[in-house]
């Protein structure tokens, strides 16, 4: 507790009971909420469910990867499947995604093969998918800076005149970001078609979310002059139904949201971390009773829109993608030494041009040279 | 063609054409105004870019002519000005921002050099940042602190930026229609000092000299003398008062600092066998360090002295009341030129 805090600083602390907008329960009960509703068909929820199953799977491949020195690093998605996938799922064709660089799930949505993600953190690339193809830009690694790149986007999508919006991901650590806040005010005054989606879960690395803030992240909105909701990031029916109309404001000329998912980063922060020294067990514990994926595989059972066949099929598609995708990192060749000066200038550069020459000629000096 | 000195013709339908004696202030204005005539995508943001025409009037009357959509007063944040006109030209706008001054750069930078520098390297060349950051840099105006500062190293070190600085109002205008024109971030560096020095400008012409390349403005035979930016007019008349003592003085405007015209600058000192580099900017681990470095390689056997640099000292840029001392005049030059002939 913060024993400089303010008195009454309590009743609005970073912990205080959330106002949650929330459409199933941990234990898989649908509930009402009274400005928020999503009907979807059995096909669908049962579509959501193999999303949030898959994309765990090709997290634990990754990790398993890292673990075997196949990749350098990996940032875990595992918990934030359900924020990912509703929001992710909310998207039109002609959105337009910025993602940190833990949105896998969205990454999922956006049709990137995943084997890209994993180059990424083994290294043969910075990125290397084409944003235009997929409506998702490229993983930004320094904190916050892409929610001005999001705002910056929906300010051309104004400029076009074109039915879109741009939704832009970044965590409970990015808020304290001075870029984080700019574009706060930026969306804000030019009216902006942006969703700010904020995956709040509650660790930058080490530090909670008090070291962030004294209110709530989704009460900020209010002080720029824009609408902040909270929802239960572990709930994919909420994130979804959250998301869809946030978006649907933002094309619709009523500027930007932001959306605070109240999630849980069930694993390290990436694989170079150890969360024991800093948080204790019990946490993880409890929040693994709201696991996103166990409450749909409830709803599914509980309303018999699904059997053990289907859950036994999806299983099974996960251990096939998961074997798929580590042959094909373990296929992922080195790029050429010389990729090195590839694709820094659109034009040709003059200092480029030559230190490529004079690596080639020294490379090609050992040639014949056992 | 008009024979107007403070500015040049405007035809009835509001383009301006012609030879005219331009402030380079105004050579600018026009170089903008051209620019975004030519292409519907080209935004002009930053702060009091717009009803004011920026503190330099630099940006003056363009919001009047092409609208608030186009020439935009944004919020007081330099790294927002540059983070969001990275997303504009991810959308396809080719957005030309205006940082105040030099020292206001600094918030600015990480998203600079973090973001607009790597972005296509990152996407594995699918990404164009066709953004024009526009600096006005250097002192000599008697401002206060932060507003004379010459911060063009941070950004030549940088790879994936190219970073230029006009000198005269004739490559004022050109320049920054090709560093517009150009698909790749361009850090556009403008001396502010310079900005009320007035020259024919021939604003239908097409420019003599690519962006990438520097010119000798002054040919000579007895030393290369290498400036950029503000430095250039001083090392003009260094090499006239050096005409006097019977010593031939080359200049070169390098135009370009990233990429460098290596070519103009080693044929240049071959021929004189010695050069003295001078730069408002602190010498040390400064442009003229990389410099001197280049041309110690390639104009090894050709050297009669030692290159010398004539800067900035490794302080903090002084109070106003200091500053004909430390920023490089006339006698800090011939001083320099002396003594590259004492070897």
């Amino acid at each position: 507790m913060n024993t400089n805090a303010p008195v009454g600083a309590e009743t609005y602390g970073a912990a205080a009971p959330p106002e949650l907008v929330q459409l199933l329960t941990p234990e898989g009960e649908r509930v009402e909420h009274p400005d928020y509703d999503i009907d979807l068909t059995p096909e669908q929820v049962r579509s959501l469910y193999r999303d949030l199953v898959l994309v765990r799977r090709i997290d634990l491949e990754a990790v398993a990867l890292q673990r075997q020195g196949e990749l350098g690093i990996w940032a875990s998605l595992l918990g934030q499947e359900a924020a990912q996938i509703g929001s992710g799922r909310a998207l039109s064709d002609q959105d337009m995604v910025f993602p940190t660089y833990r949105e896998h799930g969205v990454a999922w949505c956006r049709n990137v093969d995943p084997i890209k993600l994993l180059g990424l953190f083994r290294g043969v690339s910075h990125g290397g998918w084409d944003p235009a193809e997929h409506n998702f830009h490229l993983y930004t690694i320094v904190i916050g800076s892409q929610t001005l790149h999001a705002v910056g986007y929906a300010m051309g999508i104004q400029r076009d005149g074109a039915e879109a919006a741009a939704i832009v991901y970044f965590g409970d650590g990015a808020t304290s970001q001075g870029d984080v806040n700019e574009s706060f005010i930026w969306a804000a005054v030019n009216n902006a078609p942006v969703v700010f989606f904020c995956q709040n879960n509650q660790w930058a690395i080490s530090e909670p979310l008090e070291k962030q803030s004294r209110i709530p992240l989704y009460r900020r909105a209010s002080g720029f002059g824009f609408p902040g909701i909270r929802v239960d990031g572990n709930d994919v029916f909420a994130c979804l139904a959250v998301t869809r109309e946030a978006l649907r404001n933002a094309r619709e000329g009523q500027g930007p949201t932001l959306i605070e998912a109240y999630t849980y980063r069930m694993g390290a922060h990436t694989t170079s971390d150890d969360p024991t020294r800093y948080r204790v067990e019990s946490e993880l514990e409890a929040w693994k009773l709201k696991d996103p994926i166990e409450r749909v595989k409830a709803y599914l059972f509980k309303n018999e829109l699904a059997d053990q066949e289907f859950f036994e099929a999806i299983d099974l598609e996960a251990d096939e993608l998961g074997k798929d995708l580590r042959r094909r990192c373990l296929e992922l060749p080195d790029p050429d030494p010389l990729a090195i000066f590839e694709n820094v200038y659109a034009e040709p550069h003059a200092l480029l041009q030559e230190e490529r020459e004079q690596f080639a000629a020294y490379l090609a000096s050992f040639e014949g040279v056992a | 063609m008009t024979t107007m000195t403070t500015g040049a013709s405007r035809t009835a339908g509001g383009r301006s054409g012609g030879a005219a004696t331009l402030t380079l202030v105004r050579a600018i204005n026009e170089g903008l105004r051209r620019a975004m005539e030519e292409d519907p995508k080209v935004l002009v943001m930053g702060e009091d870019v717009g009803k004011l025409g920026g503190v330099f009037r630099v940006t003056d009357g363009l919001q009047k002519d092409f609208g608030e959509d186009r020439v935009i007063d944004t919020p007081l944040a330099e790294s927002g000005i540059i983070g969001t006109a990275i997303g504009l030209a991810l959308r396809g706008y080719r957005p030309v921002c205006e940082i105040q001054f030099d020292g206001f750069v600094f918030p600015a930078a990480d998203q600079i050099i973090t973001q607009l520098a790597k972005m296509r390297m990152r996407s594995l060349g699918a990404l164009r940042l066709p953004v024009v950051v526009r600096i006005p840099f250097g002192g000599g105006i008697g401002a206060v602190e932060h507003h004379s500062e010459s911060p063009e190293v941070h950004f030549t070190h940088t790879g994936g930026l190219r970073v230029v600085a006009c000198s005269n109002p004739a490559d004022g205008y050109h320049m920054i229609r090709q560093a517009i024109r150009c698909e790749d971030p361009v850090i556009f560096f403008e001396p502010k000092r310079r900005y009320w020095d007035k020259a024919p400008v021939d604003l239908d012409a097409d420019p003599d000299l690519p962006l990438d390349k520097g010119r000798v403005v002054r040919p000579g035979t007895d030393v290369t003398l290498l400036a950029y930016g503000p430095m250039v007019r001083t090392c003009l008349e260094a090499a006239v008062a050096a005409e006097e003592d019977g010593r031939s003085l080359e200049v070169i405007d390098l135009r370009s600092l990233s990429p460098l015209d290596t070519e103009l600058v080693v044929e240049s000192v071959r021929r004189t066998g010695r050069c003295v580099v001078v730069h408002e900017a602190p010498v040390f681990s400064g442009y003229g360090a990389e410099l001197a470095a280049r041309i110690t390689e390639q104009c090894f056997y050709h050297l009669e002295a030692p290159v010398l640099r004539v800067g900035g000292f490794s302080t903090p840029y002084p109070p106003s009341r200091l500053e004909d001392h430390y920023l490089p005049d006339l006698d800090r030059v011939l001083d320099a030129v002396d003594r590259t002939f004492a070897y």
